[in-house]
Protein backbone atom coordinates (compact mmCIF):
# COMPACT_ATOMS: atom_id res chain seq x y z
CA UNK A 1 0.00 0.00 0.00
CA UNK A 2 1.10 3.13 -1.41
CA UNK A 3 2.24 6.15 0.85
CA UNK A 4 -0.41 8.35 -0.51
CA UNK A 5 -3.03 5.92 -0.02
CA UNK A 6 -2.35 5.54 4.37
CA UNK A 7 -2.37 9.34 4.25
CA UNK A 8 -5.75 9.60 2.37
CA UNK A 9 -7.39 6.91 4.66
CA UNK A 10 -6.52 8.87 7.65
CA UNK A 11 -7.85 11.66 6.00
CA UNK A 12 -10.88 9.95 5.34
CA UNK A 13 -11.33 8.72 8.95
CA UNK A 14 -10.51 11.64 10.71
CA UNK A 15 -13.36 13.88 7.78
CA UNK A 16 -15.69 10.46 9.10
CA UNK A 17 -15.25 11.49 12.80
CA UNK A 18 -15.56 15.04 12.48
CA UNK A 19 -18.70 14.80 10.28
CA UNK A 20 -20.20 12.40 12.93
CA UNK A 21 -19.26 14.49 15.86
CA UNK A 22 -20.99 17.90 13.88
CA UNK A 23 -24.14 16.11 12.45
CA UNK A 24 -25.40 14.51 15.64
CA UNK A 25 -25.30 17.83 16.46
CA UNK A 26 -27.29 18.83 14.46
CA UNK A 27 -31.10 19.50 15.32
CA UNK A 28 -34.01 17.46 13.64
CA UNK A 29 -35.23 20.88 13.20
CA UNK A 30 -32.91 21.69 10.22
CA UNK A 31 -32.48 17.98 9.29
CA UNK A 32 -33.57 18.82 5.40
CA UNK A 33 -31.61 21.76 4.87
CA UNK A 34 -29.00 19.59 6.28
CA UNK A 35 -29.28 17.33 3.81
CA UNK A 36 -29.46 19.51 0.81
CA UNK A 37 -26.84 21.08 2.05
CA UNK A 38 -24.66 17.92 2.37
CA UNK A 39 -25.72 16.87 -1.07
CA UNK A 40 -24.51 20.62 -2.35
CA UNK A 41 -21.38 20.10 -0.58
CA UNK A 42 -20.93 16.95 -2.60
CA UNK A 43 -20.88 18.58 -5.69
CA UNK A 44 -17.62 18.71 -5.02
CA UNK A 45 -16.89 15.75 -7.48
CA UNK A 46 -17.19 18.69 -9.93
CA UNK A 47 -13.43 19.10 -9.55
CA UNK A 48 -13.13 15.28 -10.46
CA UNK A 49 -15.50 15.95 -13.29
CA UNK A 50 -13.75 19.05 -14.78
CA UNK A 51 -10.30 17.21 -15.22
CA UNK A 52 -11.81 14.51 -17.17
CA UNK A 53 -13.82 16.60 -19.34
CA UNK A 54 -11.23 19.23 -20.07
CA UNK A 55 -7.78 16.62 -19.99
CA UNK A 56 -8.38 15.63 -23.54
CA UNK A 57 -7.51 11.37 -22.76
CA UNK A 58 -10.28 10.17 -25.70
CA UNK A 59 -13.36 11.00 -26.76
CA UNK A 60 -15.35 8.20 -24.57
CA UNK A 61 -13.44 9.63 -21.58
CA UNK A 62 -14.24 13.68 -22.80
CA UNK A 63 -18.01 13.01 -23.22
CA UNK A 64 -18.50 11.44 -19.96
CA UNK A 65 -16.43 14.16 -18.19
CA UNK A 66 -18.51 16.89 -19.71
CA UNK A 67 -22.16 14.82 -18.46
CA UNK A 68 -20.76 14.37 -15.39
CA UNK A 69 -19.55 17.68 -15.19
CA UNK A 70 -23.10 18.96 -16.33
CA UNK A 71 -25.01 16.74 -13.14
CA UNK A 72 -22.32 17.92 -10.57
CA UNK A 73 -23.05 21.67 -11.53
CA UNK A 74 -26.76 20.98 -11.27
CA UNK A 75 -25.87 20.11 -7.29
CA UNK A 76 -23.87 22.82 -6.84
CA UNK A 77 -25.95 25.39 -8.02
CA UNK A 78 -29.53 23.90 -7.51
CA UNK A 79 -28.11 22.77 -4.00
CA UNK A 80 -26.97 25.63 -2.42
CA UNK A 81 -29.74 27.89 -3.58
CA UNK A 82 -32.46 25.85 -2.44
CA UNK A 83 -30.99 25.33 0.94
CA UNK A 84 -30.46 29.13 1.25
CA UNK A 85 -34.18 29.44 0.30
CA UNK A 86 -35.29 26.78 3.58
CA UNK A 87 -32.50 28.34 5.83
CA UNK A 88 -34.35 31.76 4.88
CA UNK A 89 -37.74 30.59 6.04
CA UNK A 90 -36.38 29.31 9.50
CA UNK A 91 -37.30 32.92 11.73
CA UNK A 92 -37.05 33.29 15.34
CA UNK A 93 -40.11 34.40 17.37
CA UNK A 94 -41.28 38.32 17.87
CA UNK A 95 -38.43 39.33 19.96
CA UNK A 96 -35.25 39.14 17.79
CA UNK A 97 -37.76 39.55 14.60
CA UNK A 98 -38.15 43.27 12.95
CA UNK A 99 -42.20 43.23 13.26
CA UNK A 100 -43.37 39.89 12.47
CA UNK A 101 -45.35 39.75 9.31
CA UNK A 102 -47.91 37.93 9.65
CA UNK B 1 5.17 21.01 -6.92
CA UNK B 2 4.49 23.89 -8.94
CA UNK B 3 3.00 27.22 -8.03
CA UNK B 4 0.39 26.32 -10.17
CA UNK B 5 -0.87 23.29 -8.30
CA UNK B 6 -0.49 24.82 -4.95
CA UNK B 7 -2.88 27.37 -5.60
CA UNK B 8 -5.10 24.68 -6.41
CA UNK B 9 -3.83 22.73 -3.53
CA UNK B 10 -4.71 25.91 -0.89
CA UNK B 11 -8.09 26.26 -2.23
CA UNK B 12 -9.18 22.82 -1.74
CA UNK B 13 -8.54 23.71 2.10
CA UNK B 14 -10.03 26.77 2.45
CA UNK B 15 -13.13 24.74 0.68
CA UNK B 16 -12.77 21.82 3.30
CA UNK B 17 -12.72 23.93 6.26
CA UNK B 18 -15.66 26.29 5.08
CA UNK B 19 -17.71 23.06 3.82
CA UNK B 20 -17.08 21.83 7.73
CA UNK B 21 -17.77 25.24 9.30
CA UNK B 22 -20.59 25.19 7.20
CA UNK B 23 -21.95 22.00 8.19
CA UNK B 24 -21.02 23.24 12.59
CA UNK B 25 -23.27 26.48 11.60
CA UNK B 26 -26.48 24.18 10.63
CA UNK B 27 -26.37 23.13 14.66
CA UNK B 28 -28.06 26.17 15.03
CA UNK B 29 -30.62 28.04 12.86
CA UNK B 30 -29.27 31.31 13.71
CA UNK B 31 -26.37 30.55 12.46
CA UNK B 32 -26.61 28.46 9.44
CA UNK B 33 -27.39 31.02 6.21
CA UNK B 34 -24.77 32.63 6.89
CA UNK B 35 -22.48 29.85 7.48
CA UNK B 36 -23.67 27.81 5.16
CA UNK B 37 -23.37 31.29 2.23
CA UNK B 38 -19.34 30.69 2.79
CA UNK B 39 -19.68 27.06 2.38
CA UNK B 40 -20.83 28.10 -1.37
CA UNK B 41 -18.23 30.16 -1.38
CA UNK B 42 -15.64 27.47 -0.76
CA UNK B 43 -16.96 26.05 -3.78
CA UNK B 44 -16.90 28.52 -5.92
CA UNK B 45 -12.66 28.68 -4.96
CA UNK B 46 -12.17 25.05 -5.29
CA UNK B 47 -14.11 25.46 -8.82
CA UNK B 48 -11.98 28.13 -10.08
CA UNK B 49 -8.79 26.20 -8.06
CA UNK B 50 -9.45 23.03 -10.45
CA UNK B 51 -9.93 25.45 -13.86
CA UNK B 52 -6.11 25.96 -13.29
CA UNK B 53 -5.47 22.34 -13.15
CA UNK B 54 -2.26 21.27 -15.42
CA UNK B 55 -4.18 18.16 -16.68
CA UNK B 56 -7.34 20.45 -17.99
CA UNK B 57 -6.33 21.17 -21.58
CA UNK B 58 -9.44 22.00 -23.52
CA UNK B 59 -12.09 24.64 -22.50
CA UNK B 60 -14.55 24.99 -24.57
CA UNK B 61 -16.78 21.49 -23.54
CA UNK B 62 -16.28 22.18 -19.96
CA UNK B 63 -17.60 25.54 -20.02
CA UNK B 64 -20.61 23.79 -21.71
CA UNK B 65 -20.92 21.12 -19.15
CA UNK B 66 -20.80 24.12 -16.67
CA UNK B 67 -23.41 25.98 -18.48
CA UNK B 68 -25.51 22.97 -18.86
CA UNK B 69 -25.62 21.70 -15.53
CA UNK B 70 -26.44 25.68 -14.16
CA UNK B 71 -29.00 26.13 -16.68
CA UNK B 72 -31.02 22.78 -15.05
CA UNK B 73 -29.99 23.64 -11.66
CA UNK B 74 -30.69 27.21 -11.16
CA UNK B 75 -34.52 26.28 -11.65
CA UNK B 76 -34.04 22.97 -9.27
CA UNK B 77 -32.76 25.17 -6.86
CA UNK B 78 -35.46 28.56 -7.47
CA UNK B 79 -38.37 26.60 -8.33
CA UNK B 80 -38.92 23.39 -6.65
CA UNK B 81 -41.74 23.70 -4.16
CA UNK B 82 -40.96 22.87 -0.43
CA UNK B 83 -43.62 19.90 -0.72
CA UNK B 84 -41.29 18.25 -3.33
CA UNK B 85 -38.36 18.39 -1.37
CA UNK B 86 -38.09 14.64 -0.79
CA UNK B 87 -37.87 13.61 -4.56
CA UNK B 88 -36.02 17.25 -4.73
CA UNK B 89 -33.59 15.32 -3.10
CA UNK B 90 -33.62 12.04 -4.41
CA UNK B 91 -33.44 13.16 -7.61
CA UNK B 92 -29.85 15.10 -6.75
CA UNK B 93 -28.31 11.93 -5.04
CA UNK B 94 -29.24 10.85 -8.61
CA UNK B 95 -27.57 13.40 -10.12
CA UNK B 96 -24.41 12.98 -7.79
CA UNK B 97 -23.58 9.78 -7.72
CA UNK B 98 -24.10 9.79 -11.47
CA UNK B 99 -20.86 12.16 -12.05
CA UNK B 100 -18.76 10.00 -9.39
CA UNK B 101 -20.23 6.46 -11.73
CA UNK B 102 -19.20 8.42 -14.82
CA UNK B 103 -15.86 9.63 -13.81
CA UNK B 104 -15.25 5.98 -12.85
CA UNK B 105 -16.24 4.45 -15.89
CA UNK B 106 -13.91 7.47 -17.72
CA UNK B 107 -10.81 6.87 -15.74
CA UNK B 108 -10.86 3.04 -16.27
CA UNK B 109 -11.42 3.72 -20.06
CA UNK B 110 -8.80 5.67 -20.11
CA UNK B 111 -6.29 3.63 -18.51
CA UNK B 112 -7.34 0.49 -20.58
CA UNK B 113 -7.22 2.50 -23.88
CA UNK B 114 -3.60 3.87 -22.62
CA UNK B 115 -2.60 -0.01 -22.00
CA UNK B 116 -1.40 1.48 -18.76
CA UNK B 117 -2.92 -0.97 -16.29
CA UNK B 118 -4.32 -0.19 -13.13
CA UNK B 119 -2.89 -0.57 -9.75
CA UNK B 120 -4.70 -2.91 -7.41
CA UNK B 121 -5.35 0.04 -4.76
CA UNK B 122 -6.82 2.29 -7.59
CA UNK B 123 -8.52 -0.64 -9.13
CA UNK B 124 -10.36 -1.04 -5.50
CA UNK B 125 -11.32 2.60 -5.07
CA UNK B 126 -12.83 2.78 -8.88
CA UNK B 127 -14.54 -0.62 -8.09
CA UNK B 128 -15.99 0.60 -5.27
CA UNK B 129 -16.63 4.43 -6.92
CA UNK B 130 -18.93 2.72 -9.86
CA UNK B 131 -20.32 0.17 -7.57
CA UNK B 132 -21.95 2.20 -4.98
CA UNK B 133 -22.44 4.98 -7.80
CA UNK B 134 -24.51 3.09 -10.14
CA UNK B 135 -26.44 1.47 -7.54
CA UNK B 136 -27.43 4.96 -6.13
CA UNK B 137 -28.15 6.03 -9.35
CA UNK B 138 -30.74 3.92 -10.31
CA UNK B 139 -32.13 3.69 -6.66
CA UNK B 140 -32.25 7.22 -6.38
CA UNK B 141 -34.10 7.40 -9.51
CA UNK B 142 -36.66 4.77 -8.13
CA UNK B 143 -37.08 6.69 -4.73
CA UNK B 144 -37.91 9.45 -7.57
CA UNK B 145 -39.92 7.45 -8.97
CA UNK B 146 -42.56 6.49 -5.95
CA UNK B 147 -42.17 9.46 -4.44
CA UNK B 148 -43.16 11.50 -7.52
CA UNK B 149 -45.85 9.03 -7.95
CA UNK B 150 -44.44 8.26 -11.76
CA UNK B 151 -44.30 4.20 -9.67
CA UNK B 152 -46.92 3.07 -7.50
CA UNK B 153 -46.06 3.90 -3.80
CA UNK B 154 -46.90 0.68 -2.47
CA UNK B 155 -44.24 -1.70 -1.98
CA UNK B 156 -43.72 -4.17 -4.97
CA UNK B 157 -42.69 -7.28 -3.48
CA UNK B 158 -42.43 -10.52 -4.70
CA UNK B 159 -41.56 -14.41 -3.36
CA UNK B 160 -37.40 -14.92 -3.14
CA UNK B 161 -36.99 -11.54 -3.38
CA UNK B 162 -34.57 -11.34 -0.22
CA UNK B 163 -32.80 -14.37 -1.92
CA UNK B 164 -32.31 -12.53 -5.67
CA UNK B 165 -30.74 -9.53 -3.81
CA UNK B 166 -28.80 -11.38 -1.77
CA UNK B 167 -27.36 -13.36 -4.77
CA UNK B 168 -27.21 -10.08 -7.12
CA UNK B 169 -24.76 -8.77 -4.19
CA UNK B 170 -22.96 -11.72 -3.47
CA UNK B 171 -22.17 -11.95 -7.98
CA UNK B 172 -21.36 -7.86 -7.47
CA UNK B 173 -18.66 -8.34 -5.00
CA UNK B 174 -17.09 -11.18 -6.37
CA UNK B 175 -16.88 -9.07 -9.83
CA UNK B 176 -15.54 -7.00 -7.34
CA UNK B 177 -12.60 -8.80 -6.11
CA UNK B 178 -11.81 -10.78 -9.10
CA UNK B 179 -11.32 -6.91 -10.76
CA UNK B 180 -8.95 -6.16 -7.91
CA UNK B 181 -6.89 -9.63 -8.65
CA UNK B 182 -6.77 -8.78 -11.94
CA UNK B 183 -7.99 -5.02 -13.17
CA UNK B 184 -7.58 -5.91 -16.78
CA UNK B 185 -10.33 -7.57 -16.92
CA UNK B 186 -12.70 -5.44 -19.07
CA UNK B 187 -15.80 -7.30 -18.97
CA UNK B 188 -15.97 -7.84 -15.13
CA UNK B 189 -15.85 -4.09 -14.96
CA UNK B 190 -18.96 -3.41 -17.22
CA UNK B 191 -20.48 -6.05 -15.58
CA UNK B 192 -20.18 -4.74 -12.23
CA UNK B 193 -21.65 -1.52 -13.47
CA UNK B 194 -24.70 -3.26 -14.86
CA UNK B 195 -25.07 -5.22 -11.94
CA UNK B 196 -24.78 -2.80 -9.54
CA UNK B 197 -27.76 -0.64 -11.40
CA UNK B 198 -30.04 -3.96 -11.34
CA UNK B 199 -29.25 -3.66 -7.11
CA UNK B 200 -30.11 -0.24 -7.08
CA UNK B 201 -33.30 -0.99 -8.71
CA UNK B 202 -34.22 -4.29 -6.48
CA UNK B 203 -33.37 -2.82 -3.48
CA UNK B 204 -35.44 0.15 -3.65
CA UNK B 205 -38.93 -2.11 -5.52
CA UNK B 206 -40.09 -3.72 -2.06
CA UNK B 207 -40.06 -0.30 -0.12
CA UNK B 208 -43.11 2.10 0.47
CA UNK B 209 -44.05 5.78 0.64
CA UNK B 210 -43.96 5.65 3.68
CA UNK B 211 -40.47 4.01 4.95
CA UNK B 212 -38.73 6.53 1.55
CA UNK B 213 -37.13 8.58 5.23
CA UNK B 214 -34.81 5.80 5.64
CA UNK B 215 -34.18 5.06 2.05
CA UNK B 216 -33.09 8.86 0.72
CA UNK B 217 -31.16 8.69 4.15
CA UNK B 218 -29.32 5.88 2.89
CA UNK B 219 -29.21 6.77 -0.70
CA UNK B 220 -27.30 10.47 0.60
CA UNK B 221 -24.59 7.89 2.33
CA UNK B 222 -24.48 5.66 -0.34
CA UNK B 223 -23.80 8.40 -2.96
CA UNK B 224 -21.07 10.57 -0.42
CA UNK B 225 -19.17 7.12 -0.36
CA UNK B 226 -18.79 7.36 -4.29
CA UNK B 227 -17.71 10.34 -3.78
CA UNK B 228 -15.03 9.63 -1.14
CA UNK B 229 -14.15 6.72 -3.27
CA UNK B 230 -13.59 9.10 -6.00
CA UNK B 231 -11.61 10.90 -4.06
CA UNK B 232 -9.10 7.79 -3.73
CA UNK B 233 -9.05 6.89 -7.19
CA UNK B 234 -7.68 10.11 -8.17
CA UNK B 235 -6.11 10.97 -5.16
CA UNK B 236 -8.16 14.07 -4.58
CA UNK B 237 -7.93 14.92 -0.62
CA UNK B 238 -11.16 17.34 -0.97
CA UNK B 239 -13.26 14.67 -2.15
CA UNK B 240 -12.02 12.51 0.37
CA UNK B 241 -13.40 14.61 3.12
CA UNK B 242 -16.86 15.92 1.31
CA UNK B 243 -17.64 12.70 1.18
CA UNK B 244 -16.61 11.14 4.04
CA UNK B 245 -18.98 14.65 5.63
CA UNK B 246 -21.72 13.18 3.43
CA UNK B 247 -21.34 9.60 4.12
CA UNK B 248 -21.41 10.09 7.86
CA UNK B 249 -24.58 12.09 7.92
CA UNK B 250 -26.57 10.20 5.67
CA UNK B 251 -25.49 7.45 7.63
CA UNK B 252 -26.40 8.94 10.65
CA UNK B 253 -29.76 10.40 9.44
CA UNK B 254 -30.79 6.75 8.24
CA UNK B 255 -30.22 5.46 11.70
CA UNK B 256 -32.24 8.26 13.56
CA UNK B 257 -35.15 7.64 10.92
CA UNK B 258 -34.99 4.16 11.49
CA UNK B 259 -35.24 4.31 14.84
CA UNK B 260 -38.36 6.84 14.83
CA UNK B 261 -40.03 4.08 12.45
CA UNK B 262 -39.44 1.56 15.10
CA UNK B 263 -36.81 -0.61 12.63
CA UNK B 264 -33.45 -2.03 13.55
CA UNK B 265 -30.53 -0.82 12.63
CA UNK B 266 -29.69 -4.21 11.04
CA UNK B 267 -32.06 -4.08 8.40
CA UNK B 268 -30.76 -0.12 7.68
CA UNK B 269 -27.31 -2.00 6.83
CA UNK B 270 -28.49 -3.93 5.06
CA UNK B 271 -31.83 -2.38 2.94
CA UNK B 272 -34.02 -4.74 3.77
CA UNK B 273 -37.19 -2.89 5.30
CA UNK B 274 -39.48 -4.05 2.29
CA UNK B 275 -41.72 -6.70 4.31
CA UNK B 276 -44.78 -4.95 5.15
CA UNK B 277 -46.27 -5.38 8.28
CA UNK B 278 -49.45 -7.76 8.54
CA UNK B 279 -52.16 -6.48 10.05
CA UNK B 280 -53.15 -7.32 13.55
CA UNK B 281 -56.11 -8.48 14.34
CA UNK B 282 -58.83 -5.66 15.15
CA UNK B 283 -58.78 -5.42 19.19
CA UNK B 284 -61.11 -2.30 19.24
CA UNK B 285 -64.41 -4.27 19.37
CA UNK B 286 -67.54 -1.70 17.87
CA UNK B 287 -66.22 0.81 19.99
CA UNK B 288 -67.94 4.87 18.55
CA UNK B 289 -65.94 7.31 17.32
CA UNK B 290 -67.11 10.18 18.54
CA UNK B 291 -67.56 13.19 16.07
CA UNK B 292 -67.67 16.52 17.03
CA UNK B 293 -68.78 19.80 14.85
CA UNK B 294 -66.25 22.64 13.86
CA UNK B 295 -68.52 25.07 15.70
CA UNK B 296 -68.29 23.45 18.88
CA UNK B 297 -64.75 23.01 18.23
CA UNK B 298 -63.35 26.43 17.61
CA UNK B 299 -65.45 27.72 20.83
CA UNK B 300 -63.05 24.76 23.00
CA UNK B 301 -59.45 26.08 21.06
CA UNK B 302 -60.78 29.54 21.29
CA UNK B 303 -60.50 29.49 24.86
CA UNK B 304 -57.55 27.00 25.43
CA UNK B 305 -54.69 28.24 27.28
CA UNK B 306 -52.25 25.47 25.88
CA UNK B 307 -52.65 23.94 22.61
CA UNK B 308 -50.88 21.55 20.74
CA UNK B 309 -50.72 21.46 17.21
CA UNK B 310 -49.67 17.38 16.06
CA UNK B 311 -48.83 17.53 11.95
CA UNK B 312 -48.85 14.23 9.80
CA UNK B 313 -48.21 13.46 6.44
CA UNK B 314 -51.91 14.14 5.79
CA UNK B 315 -51.69 17.80 6.35
CA UNK B 316 -48.82 18.22 3.39
CA UNK B 317 -50.92 16.00 1.28
CA UNK B 318 -53.74 18.70 1.90
CA UNK B 319 -51.18 21.67 1.48
CA UNK B 320 -53.31 22.87 4.90
CA UNK B 321 -50.13 24.08 6.71
CA UNK B 322 -51.16 28.34 6.30
CA UNK B 323 -54.68 27.14 7.87
CA UNK B 324 -53.10 25.35 10.70
CA UNK B 325 -50.87 28.50 11.21
CA UNK B 326 -54.02 30.81 10.66
CA UNK B 327 -56.07 28.64 13.75
CA UNK B 328 -52.79 28.99 15.79
CA UNK B 329 -53.14 32.84 15.07
CA UNK B 330 -56.79 32.83 16.27
CA UNK B 331 -55.47 31.21 19.86
CA UNK B 332 -52.29 32.98 20.33
CA UNK B 333 -54.64 36.32 19.26
CA UNK B 334 -57.15 35.18 22.77
CA UNK B 335 -53.98 34.77 24.46
CA UNK B 336 -53.42 30.78 24.31
CA UNK B 337 -50.21 29.09 23.92
CA UNK B 338 -49.70 27.23 20.94
CA UNK B 339 -46.57 24.33 19.90
CA UNK B 340 -46.55 21.97 17.17
CA UNK B 341 -45.12 18.38 17.77
CA UNK B 342 -42.96 17.45 15.29
CA UNK B 343 -42.22 13.53 15.14
CA UNK B 344 -39.20 12.77 13.37
CA UNK B 345 -40.96 10.89 10.41
CA UNK B 346 -44.17 12.79 10.27
CA UNK B 347 -42.60 14.09 6.87
CA UNK B 348 -41.19 12.08 3.82
CA UNK B 349 -37.95 13.02 4.84
CA UNK B 350 -35.67 13.95 7.89
CA UNK B 351 -37.24 17.35 8.57
CA UNK B 352 -39.29 17.60 6.44
CA UNK B 353 -42.42 18.82 8.47
CA UNK B 354 -40.35 21.77 9.67
CA UNK B 355 -39.66 23.43 6.29
CA UNK B 356 -43.47 22.66 5.34
CA UNK B 357 -44.05 24.87 8.37
CA UNK B 358 -41.32 27.53 8.46
CA UNK B 359 -42.79 28.03 5.22
CA UNK B 360 -46.24 28.84 6.55
CA UNK B 361 -44.58 31.18 8.55
CA UNK B 362 -44.19 29.22 11.87
CA UNK B 363 -41.85 30.29 13.72
CA UNK B 364 -38.85 27.65 14.73
CA UNK B 365 -39.19 27.72 18.56
CA UNK B 366 -42.78 26.91 18.42
CA UNK B 367 -41.64 23.76 16.56
CA UNK B 368 -40.73 21.20 19.77
CA UNK B 369 -39.24 17.85 19.24
CA UNK B 370 -40.60 14.63 20.21
CA UNK B 371 -39.03 13.79 23.64
CA UNK B 372 -39.58 17.61 24.58
CA UNK B 373 -43.13 17.70 24.12
CA UNK B 374 -43.96 14.62 25.48
CA UNK B 375 -43.19 15.61 28.81
CA UNK B 376 -45.66 18.60 28.49
CA UNK B 377 -48.80 16.69 26.62
CA UNK B 378 -50.33 16.03 30.65
CA UNK B 379 -50.23 19.96 30.74
CA UNK B 380 -51.97 20.16 27.66
CA UNK B 381 -55.48 21.41 27.43
CA UNK B 382 -55.90 20.56 23.44
CA UNK B 383 -54.13 18.85 21.55
CA UNK B 384 -55.14 19.01 17.55
CA UNK B 385 -54.37 15.70 15.51
CA UNK B 386 -54.15 16.69 11.73
CA UNK B 387 -53.53 14.20 8.99
CA UNK B 388 -51.02 11.89 11.52
CA UNK B 389 -52.25 8.42 12.55
CA UNK B 390 -49.36 5.90 13.43
CA UNK B 391 -47.75 8.88 14.87
CA UNK B 392 -50.42 8.87 17.92
CA UNK B 393 -51.45 5.11 18.00
CA UNK B 394 -50.76 4.40 21.00
CA UNK B 395 -50.73 0.73 20.42
CA UNK B 396 -47.18 1.90 19.94
CA UNK B 397 -46.93 1.21 23.80
CA UNK B 398 -49.59 -0.75 25.18
CA UNK B 399 -50.05 -3.33 22.28
CA UNK B 400 -47.20 -5.92 21.78
CA UNK B 401 -49.04 -7.39 19.13
CA UNK B 402 -48.76 -4.51 16.83
CA UNK B 403 -46.91 -4.32 14.47
CA UNK B 404 -46.01 -0.78 15.61
CA UNK B 405 -45.49 -2.01 18.85
CA UNK B 406 -42.35 -0.17 20.23
CA UNK B 407 -42.48 2.42 17.47
CA UNK B 408 -41.52 6.28 19.95
CA UNK B 409 -45.10 7.72 19.52
CA UNK B 410 -46.38 11.17 20.57
CA UNK B 411 -48.30 10.67 23.87
CA UNK B 412 -51.64 12.71 22.46
CA UNK B 413 -53.11 10.67 24.27
CA UNK B 414 -52.06 12.54 28.18
CA UNK B 415 -53.71 15.77 26.72
CA UNK B 416 -56.96 17.33 28.50
CA UNK B 417 -58.55 16.78 25.47
CA UNK B 418 -58.00 15.32 21.79
CA UNK B 419 -59.51 16.58 18.53
CA UNK B 420 -58.30 14.57 15.16
CA UNK B 421 -58.89 15.80 11.50
CA UNK B 422 -59.04 12.75 10.09
CA UNK B 423 -60.64 12.64 6.08
CA UNK B 424 -62.83 9.34 6.99
CA UNK B 425 -63.13 6.15 9.06
CA UNK B 426 -60.44 4.38 7.59
CA UNK B 427 -56.77 3.10 8.92
CA UNK B 428 -53.58 4.88 9.05
CA UNK B 429 -50.78 3.22 6.17
CA UNK B 430 -49.97 0.62 8.56
CA UNK B 431 -53.34 -0.51 8.44
CA UNK B 432 -54.03 -0.66 12.21
CA UNK B 433 -57.07 1.01 14.48
CA UNK B 434 -55.96 3.32 16.61
CA UNK B 435 -57.08 3.61 19.87
CA UNK B 436 -56.71 7.12 20.27
CA UNK B 437 -59.93 8.12 17.72
CA UNK B 438 -62.06 5.60 20.51
CA UNK B 439 -60.57 7.20 23.46
CA UNK B 440 -63.59 9.16 24.96
CA UNK B 441 -61.08 12.67 25.39
CA UNK B 442 -61.22 12.47 21.81
CA UNK B 443 -63.20 14.20 19.38
CA UNK B 444 -62.91 13.54 15.89
CA UNK B 445 -63.63 16.35 13.00
CA UNK B 446 -64.45 14.56 9.39
CA UNK B 447 -63.44 15.79 6.50
CA UNK B 448 -60.53 16.82 4.04
CA UNK B 449 -58.02 18.50 6.76
CA UNK B 450 -58.05 21.75 4.64
CA UNK B 451 -61.86 22.38 4.19
CA UNK B 452 -61.96 21.32 8.58
CA UNK B 453 -59.67 23.99 9.05
CA UNK B 454 -60.71 26.12 7.01
CA UNK B 455 -64.38 26.63 9.04
CA UNK B 456 -62.85 26.37 12.37
CA UNK B 457 -60.83 29.30 11.35
CA UNK B 458 -64.02 31.04 10.39
CA UNK B 459 -65.67 29.92 13.19
CA UNK B 460 -63.09 31.57 15.48
CA UNK B 461 -63.24 34.61 13.86
CA UNK B 462 -66.70 35.16 13.89
CA UNK B 463 -66.76 34.14 18.01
Amino acid sequence: MSHTTVAEIYIFILAAFVGYQIITRVPALLHTPLMSATNAISGISLVGSLVVAGSDRNTLATSLGVIAVACATINVVGGFIITDRMLKMFRPSAGSDQKGTP
Amino acid sequence: MSTRELVTDLTYLLASALFILGLRSLTRPQTARRGMQLAALGMLSAICGTLLHHEIVSYGLVFVGLGIGTVIGWPLGTRVAMTAMPQRIAISHMFGALAATLVGFAEYHSHRLEGRPLDRGTMGALGFEVLFGSLTVSGSFMAFGKLQELLPGRPITFRGQNALNLALFSAALGLFGLLVLDPTLALAFYLLVALAFVIGVSMVLPIGGADMPVVVSLLNSYAGLAASATGFAIDNNVLIICGALDGASGFLLSIQMSRAMNRSFRNVLFGAFGAAPSPSAATLEAKEMKSITAEDAAATLAFARRVVVVPGYGLAVAQAQQLAREMADQIERRGGDVKYAIHPVAGRMPGHMNVLLAEANVQYEKMVEMEEINEQFSSVDVAVVIGANDVVNPAAKRDPNSPIFGMPILDVDQAQRVFVLKRGKGTGFAGIDNALFFDERTSLIFGDAKSSLQKLVSEMKAL
